[in-house]
């Protein structure tokens, strides 16, 4: 990315917010066992369905447990299961893309259908499915979120490299007889890395948001293990005694979508040059 | 027109070969037997085996799909195995309602989001501007399920306005269905309208400055007449494909909104069919998602010149 670029994600206000909430929650991910007062699994019967307090910032679940920890430490499930899951469709969609989109004929057309055909489900119907297939955990979770995602980037990138490949830099370096693996990794991927940062951005907000959806329904992250979607699906018994429980999971979940969201947008718009004002 | 429905229709179909295939490989193939998944882990052998043969299972993996396949073009979606019932009335039964939420959720994502992104437009740079793609992208970003424990927090806990949950159907009490399909519809139209939002205003900013438009203006017309008859009309089209994109994920979406709110739909059948492990519902509703998927992109082709009189299908 130029420096232009840069500059310009840099003077978005919007983004740079982005930029600040994933910040503190991937300070807080990491730091968890330092920054949490209480073990997030342990329960304290003598302190059921707190309110918010000095003692507990965020008040305590229907088991006692301190909600603050269990935020804090449902950012790693949270920014893992997005991360990793966007990884695994960056490195599957990418490899179906480059192939297609590199060699076309045949193969172009049997993958491309492939991707039509998983692109024709609803998103989290898909996802959903896979998950109640591969049985509850984290890792499934990651798997079904990721292979549901991996089309997106398969078409995105076999679009990007139909587009370069014809261009003289990709042609010269065909005619100084550079191999096919130099081509794509020297000239082709640099020169579609904007467009495909975007969607990492953008990707990895619909991933942590499918992560809590799984979670809430049952099919993601199995208990004692803290996950925002598994409390909200827990508070939902309690909304009126403890509207709490609901509250600040709900709102960690929003914020971190939100982030992504807003840094893939601020991103977006730094590489458009249309958007230069 | 009719001739290129049925010719869009003809060349979805290798599309949609494939979908059922991905389909019955998502529950055959992939590690987990359906009898096992079906009975528990701590089934006899002897159990399984018994099983597996009733269900067809040790017979050639091709035949089975083959099978499967003859099936759902005779309407024979197969049979529930919780419910020991055909599958397709389960499904007829179930979709109305869901088909209902939706359209009721594109009326609120439409209303909200289309007058916004205008908005937004035409007060470009400015505060409301700011404030509608914050608002946008908010509405984005809010997980449905926790926007829809939110309302139930304020107007069925603290207000008492509103039941919390469940559905009535529309020829029984009209007025009691509408009232019930209030939140649910604000929830799942929410991400919608923040994303048609968006798009609008994009889209408006694009048109707001082409020639056309100033020619309008410069020839005397109000300012609202260049607005909605020139400008947002022509906006329209990259709006409605968005909508129509968007509408395989008002389907997803149902399936938390129901759940939250526990209304007995296609969504609810979703996840009720992966709890009870129930494979021939699960494929059953997973295969007409997609099926709706591909209808809905037939329509919005369609649309597309009830907008633009410049497009005709032949």
């Amino acid at each position: 990315m130029s420096n232009r670029t840069l500059r310009a994600f840099f003077a978005n206000r919007l983004a740079m917010a982005g930029m600040v909430i994933l910040l503190l929650l991937v300070l807080g991910a990491i730091f968890a066992p330092i920054l949490v007062p209480y073990n997030p699994t342990s329960t304290d019967f003598s302190a059921l369905q707190q309110p918010p307090s000095s003692k507990h910032w965020f008040g305590t679940d229907q088991l006692g447990r301190d909600i603050f920890s269990r935020v804090i430490y449902g950012a790693r499930v949270s920014l893992a299961a997005g991360l990793i899951s966007v990884l695994l469709a960056l490195l599957l969609g990418g490899l179906i893309g480059l192939v297609a989109g590199f060699y076309g004929g045949w193969i172009d057309d049997v993958l491309m259908r492939l991707t039509d055909a998983m692109l024709a489900f609803p998103f989290l119907v898909l996802a959903i499915a896979l998950a109640a297939v591969l049985g509850p955990s984290l890792q499934n979770t990651m798997l079904a979120i990721g292979v549901v995602t991996t089309p997106v980037f398969a078409r995105l990138i076999r679009g990007q490299v139909l587009a370069e490949r014809p261009r003289e830099y990709v042609q010269a370096a065909v005619a100084l007889g550079s191999s096919d693996g130099r081509i794509i990794t020297r000239h082709l991927l640099p020169n579609i890395l904007g467009p495909l940062i975007v969607q990492v951005s953008l990707s990895t907000a619909t991933a942590v948001l499918a992560e809590a959806t799984l979670s809430f329904l049952g099919l993601g992250v199995q208990p004692p293990t803290p996950s925002w979607g598994s409390m909200l699906n827990d508070a939902r018994g309690y909304l009126s005694q403890a509207p709490h429980m609901a509250l600040f999971p709900g709102l960690a979940i929003f914020l971190a979508v939100l982030a992504f969201n807003l840094i893939g947008d601020g991103l977006r718009d730094a590489l458009d040059p249309r958007m230069k004002k | 027109m009719f001739l290129f429905v049925l010719r869009r229709l003809m060349g979805g179909l290798p599309t949609l070969l494939l979908v059922t295939v991905l389909v019955f490989t998502l529950t055959r193939v992939l590690p987990g037997d359906p009898a096992r998944l079906l009975l528990g882990e701590e089934a006899t052998p002897e159990l399984v085996a018994q099983i597996r043969e009733e269900l067809g299972l040790n017979r050639p993996i091709l035949v089975q799909y083959a099978d499967w396949l003859w099936g759902l073009v005779r309407g024979d979606l197969g049979h529930s195995i919780r419910g020991n019932e055909p599958v397709a009335p389960i499904i007829w039964q179930k979709l109305p309602t869901t088909l209902e939420l939706s359209l009721f959720s594109l009326l609120v994502a439409i209303v909200i989001g289309i007058p916004a992104g205008v908005l937004a437009a035409l007060r470009r740079n400015t505060a409301i501007d700011a404030g509608v793609t914050v608002m946008a992208l908010s509405g984005v970003s809010i997980p449905n399920f926790f926007l829809g424990i939110l309302l139930i927090y304020v107007f069925s806990i603290r207000l008492a306005w509103i039941p919390p949950s469940g559905y009535v159907e529309p020829w029984v009490d009209l007025q009691k269905n509408l009232l019930l399909m209030l939140m649910p519809a604000i929830t799942l139209g929410t991400a919608l309208a923040g994303a048609i939002a968006r798009f609008t205003r994009n889209s408006m900013l694009e048109v707001l400055s082409q020639d056309y438009v100033r020619t309008a203006r410069a020839k005397g017309l109000e300012g609202r007449v260049v607005v909605y008859k020139h400008a947002l009309r022509n906006a329209a089209i990259p709006v409605v494909t968005v909508i129509g994109l968007q509408l395989g994920g008002l389907l997803g979406g149902a399936v938390v909104t129901e759940q939250v709110f526990s209304i007995p739909g296609f969504g609810r059948l979703l996840v009720d069919s992966v709890f009870n492990r129930d494979f021939p519902v699960l494929q059953a509703v997973v295969l007409i998602s997609a099926l709706a998927v591909f209808l809905i992109n037939v329509l919005t082709d369609l649309l597309y010149a009830a907008i633009d009189p410049r497009i005709r299908y032949h």
